[in-house]
């Protein structure tokens, strides 16, 4: 009863953030509360007794997507643009689907039910043999690492794809616009990786001052 | 980026090796507790990202350069890839880590998953620091002068 209570509690406040988020126009604030959002789903994933994906979700979900998301930040304006587009037909689409997830969550088996397909069809398996066969205590890991080992080659080569991906994006287009000149290069390419608004005119000005200290920092040392 | 608070500066260079080895104990006690190889590449990798927001990127750039750093993220997809080449020319199927000691099965399984979990680790770590590079450093000139990885 009070696990439910608990979950209530968190869903909650799970369904204010995300509308303080859809509501909030300023950026800064806008990524603090998806970073709190986060936490509370990890909380919810240890009242559910899912502490392998909690941990995931406090570390991945609220601690460094929230530290990235800043430092994009910090190439856009504070501000999002309010929207100027017509919202009733995407909230249409958006309300029939919601109402037929929750028709079909009805449909799902009850919560922790023992007879549900999910634990009737290879996971008894993997109970009985993960720490009785294989002495590994830790039934999560045996099947992420074992069991389901290709999977988990998938997804560490789509983890390795995005890296690629972003330094092909990223590192390749500051590459090319640069003058040679590297007495110039300080001055010049902050400004031509940002787009030339008057918020971040002030910025770039900072951060170019800040360059021209770390280069020579780096030219004594 | 840099922070000149000395507060700052003396916690992160107390927490850094902590962290670290907070890390490694998740990376290799996943088999008992929760954790592994993607939670621990996280936690490691925060702990050099705490370590860029405080002494700035260039400092954070001569502790792992990102043309290493971008090196490890290949080595990791490589150790998981390897773990299954070897379960094969041990005469088992692809990632089976039965094969990886005949007389012990419950051993290949420990010494398999151990291997596999480091890899995914170090994958997850290298991704995490070359996207901290990408979007921190991003028109940084001092990025174009290592090479352009950050």
């Amino acid at each position: 009863m009070t696990s439910v209570m608990i979950n209530i509690f968190l869903v909650t406040l799970m369904v204010v953030i995300a509308v303080m988020v859809v509501r909030t126009r300023r950026l800064f604030a806008v990524i603090v509360m998806s970073g709190a959002y986060s936490l509370i789903s990890a909380a919810m994933f240890v009242n559910l007794d899912a502490v392998d994906v909690a941990f995931t979700e406090a570390a991945v979900g609220a601690g460094i997507s929230t530290v990235l998301l800043l430092a994009a930040m910090a190439r856009l304006p504070a501000e999002e643009k309010p929207l100027k587009t017509n919202v009733i037909g995407p909230l249409a689409v958006v309300a029939i689907v919601g109402i037929l997830l929750v028709t079909a969550v009805v449909d799902l088996p009850a919560f922790g039910s023992a007879d549900a397909p999910a634990h009737i069809h290879v996971a008894p398996r993997y109970l009985a043999e993960s720490d009785a066969k294989l002495h590994i205590p830790n039934v999560v890991t045996t099947v992420l690492a074992s069991y389901r080992g290709f999977d988990t080659l998938g997804e560490t080569i789509v983890i390795f794809a995005a890296g690629l991906g972003v330094i092909l994006l990223l590192a390749g287009k500051t590459k090319t616009p640069l003058p040679v000149d590297p007495k110039t290069k300080p001055k010049a390419s902050p400004a031509v990786a940002r787009t030339k608004t008057s918020s971040t005119a002030k910025k770039s000005r900072q951060s170019s001052a800040k360059a021209k200290k770390s280069a020579k920092k780096g030219a004594s040392s | 980026m840099m922070s000149s608070n000395p507060v700052f500066r003396v916690t992160t260079k107390i927490l850094f090796a902590p962290i670290i080895l907070y890390g490694l104990y998740v990376q290799f006690h996943g088999d008992f507790g929760p954790g592994g190889g993607f939670q621990a590449g996280v936690i490691v990798a925060a702990a050099f990202i705490l370590y860029g927001l405080v002494f700035g990127m260039v400092a954070l750039r001569r502790l792992a350069p990102p043309r290493i750093v971008a090196v490890f993220m290949a080595i990791g997809v490589l150790i998981y890839g390897g773990v299954g080449v070897v379960s094969l020319l041990n005469g088992g199927n692809y990632l089976d880590y039965n094969a990886l000691d005949h007389h012990d099965p419950a051993h290949g399984q420990h010494l398999g998953i151990l291997l596999v979990e480091l890899g995914v680790g170090v994958t997850v770590t290298s991704v995490m620091m070359i996207l901290f590079f990408a979007f921190a450093g991003y028109g940084d000139p001092k990025a174009d002068e290592d090479g352009g990885q950050g």
